[in-house]
């Protein structure tokens, strides 16, 4: 039973810290809130669905769906913000709620506001019983490709070239430039990476919650936002820390909380983050440096 | 005849007040015009300005003058909305809709203006207790913080099924919202927030806004502002939802979320923030520019172009449109700057010189 839950919490961690990543990574290099990362999952999804619909298999759907979000993400820094960048900061958040409404209300014209079923394969919907332990294979699968991805992504950042000028333009920005790195080809792939894992995590989770409607990219980003908040905004590991604690504080909530409070779970956790703030203001990897006079 | 001083100084300062006066009055003839004359669909236009007005200068109370963009206030208007019209439902529908209201409420029957009070108040108590936490965060994380209270709004509504009915539609509000009530809401706030962003406190609000660790310096305290501020604005906005809900009579959790959030948002931005003048032609123009496009979405001939309808369009139109306004005009129409009728005044009659005060450097200086 308590096995059982810590993979739950896992899992759904798991997929938090692939979206946090990718808010992380952006926020990190250009201090913009990308609220519109929800909705590469929603592009994504519906690009899968589609092209399943259409009677291609699993797996060409899913190499589609990952490339039409990363084709999204770029198109979307270099149509919205890249002419606002270095805006206040403020100003680039309201431009990504924009972007958003965009896409949202894009979604509800092209594939009508009514939520699909997601056809996901037979091996996404199978579990190994084990004695008590029911494991659901879509668990499993999405801890492994987190995994994978971090782990490849820690490579990335530590060992690639470009890897490490995007650590260097979210330290400093400015001085980057000066050393002579090409500011608009790192950010460029930060937005690629991000909505590259996003495409990911959209497969995952329309498999998971098995619909797909045009709104569906809100309660993921939400998540990834506290996830990054909790670890402390723009930080990599920060994020990825924050996201499995957050599965896990949901996990525990749902099994903690009397029946008649598991429908305010939501708001437990966000009380929980307000509360986190005040003591950790900067989130728990965040700089604890005093500004400076 | 011979004037005194003092009846020049006099006569300035009733000439003075002309401007504003001249104002009120064109806009008491134009509400009983849209009352009076108009049909139902102007009205409804012209009340719906009037309560985003109430919307919009309050949220600049507290994100343009303080600078702590909130974007969890149509948490306030959700709960200014159900607590005045859990008071307002008449006891007979109260009954039949919402059969597990505890004694002392389900007998309740208030008339509107108290009822709105009740909403009000109970949003600034609200904004009062979080906003002891709230207030003491910075630049993104209040955003994602205050996102996080509007989710907390929603969640407690959804769920909270002896009050709000939970996520089905709240019905039978009676429809009490007038031209007048709404827009005396209107000019009333307007004035609150003109008048606190020239006191003291809102010298401090902007002090603390440009340079926090400066106002800090100069012993302003910056958590008391912002909170007084906060407060201030949630009432208001509590107050707006209660014209809102009185106003469209039935409504649903879902009505106070995010694509509320973005329509007030917009306004605020586009007119300018901190600006309150700002806010008052932004609200003007999103809301005739919105309701022409919702016209337009319906479908459109002209000549022989025949544009289907298409619903959603008039929502991307807008989005673009303010995507345009951050990438052109950051600083919103105004700029932050006001339309001050008292000031246009004093510029024509420049108030009198005092005869012991220090010299004056030429007119400019008046």
């Amino acid at each position: 039973m308590l096995l059982q839950q810590l993979i739950n919490a896992v899992s759904v961690g798991s997929l938090y810290a692939l979206m946090a990543i990718g808010l992380a990574m952006v926020f990190g290099i250009l201090r913009l809130i990308n609220f519109a990362h929800g909705d590469l999952i929603m592009v994504g999804s519906y690009v899968a669905l589609l092209l399943m619909a259409a009677g291609l298999p699993f797996s060409v759907a899913a190499i589609a769906a990952v490339a039409a979000s990363t084709l999204a993400g770029l198109l979307m820094e270099r149509l919205a913000y890249r002419p606002i960048r270095g805006a206040h900061e403020i100003a680039m958040l309201l431009t990504s709620f924009s972007v958003t409404i965009l896409l949202e209300n894009l979604a509800i014209i092209l594939f009508k506001p009514t939520s699909r079923p997601f056809p996901a394969p037979a091996f996404l919907r199978s579990a190994i019983e084990a004695g008590s332990l029911r494991l659901a294979s879509l668990d499993l699968i999405a801890i492994v490709i987190a995994g994978v991805l971090l782990a490849g992504l820690t490579l990335f950042v530590t060992r690639t070239r470009i890897g490490i000028s995007m650590r260097a333009a979210s330290e400093d920005l400015l001085a980057a430039r000066l050393m002579g790195i090409n500011v608009n080809a790192v950010i460029a792939a930060a937005f690629a990476i991000g909505s590259f894992l996003a495409g990911v995590v959209g497969l995952l989770w329309s498999a998971r919650v098995g619909k797909v409607d045009p709104l569906m990219g809100f309660n993921p980003v939400l998540k990834a936002f506290v996830a990054s908040v909790i670890g402390g905004l723009g930080s990599l590991p920060g994020a990825v820390i924050g996201a499995y604690i957050l599965g896990g504080l949901e996990i525990l909530l749902q099994g903690l909380l009397p029946s008649a409070l598991t429908p305010y779970r939501d708001a437990f956790v966000f009380v929980i983050l307000i509360a986190l703030l005040l003591f950790r203001p900067n989130g728990i990897m965040g700089s604890t440096e005093k500004e400076k006079i | 005849m011979q004037m005194t001083p003092l009846d020049r100084g006099f006569t300035r300062a009733v000439l003075r007040i002309i401007p504003t006066a001249v104002l009120l009055a064109a806009l008491g003839l134009l509400l009983a015009a849209s009352d009076f004359l108009a049909g139902d669909y102007i009205r409804r236009i012209v009340i719906g300005i009037g309560i985003n007005i109430v919307l919009v200068v309050s949220l600049n109370l507290s994100n343009g003058f303080t600078g702590v963009f909130s974007l969890g206030h149509v948490g306030f208007m959700a709960i200014g909305a159900y607590a005045a019209s859990i008071c307002t439902l008449p006891v007979a529908l109260k009954a039949v809709n919402l059969p597990a209201l505890p004694g002392w409420l389900s007998g309740l029957a208030l008339p509107f203006l108290p009822a709105t009070l009740v909403g009000g108040a109970v949003a600034m108590l609200v904004a009062f207790i979080v906003g002891l936490s709230l207030m003491r965060l910075k630049g993104a994380y209040v955003s994602v913080a205050t996102l996080g209270f509007l989710v907390i709004v929603q969640v407690v509504l959804v769920n909270w099924d002896q009050l709000t009915r939970g996520a089905r539609t709240f019905a039978g509000v009676p429809p009490h919202t007038t031209v007048w009530n709404a827009w005396i809401w209107a000019v009333l706030t307007v004035y609150l927030a003109w008048r606190m962003g020239r006191s003291p406190f809102g010298r401090d609000m902007r002090a603390a806004r440009d340079n926090e660790i400066a106002a800090r310096s100069l012993g302003i305290s910056v958590m008391r502002s912002r909170l007084l501020a906060f407060c201030a604005s949630a009432f208001l906005t509590g107050v707006a939802g209660s014209l809102w809900a009185h106003f469209i009579t039935s409504f649903s959790p879902k009505s106070f979320f995010f694509t509320q959030a973005f329509a007030i948002i917009t306004m605020l931005v586009i007119g300018g923030l901190g600006s309150v003048s700002g806010s008052v032609i932004g609200v003007a123009l999103i809301t005739i520019v919105s309701e022409i496009l919702r016209n337009a979405e319906r479908g459109l001939t002209i000549g022989a172009l025949v544009i289907p309808p298409i619903y959603g369009a008039s929502q991307i139109l807008m989005a673009v449109l303010f995507v345009l306004i951050i990438v052109f005009r950051p600083q919103g129409l105004l700029g932050g700057k006001e339309i001050d009728p008292g000031l246009i005044a004093r510029r024509i009659f420049p108030p009198t010189r005092r005869r012991d005060g220090p010299p004056d450097h030429g007119k400019d200086a008046a």
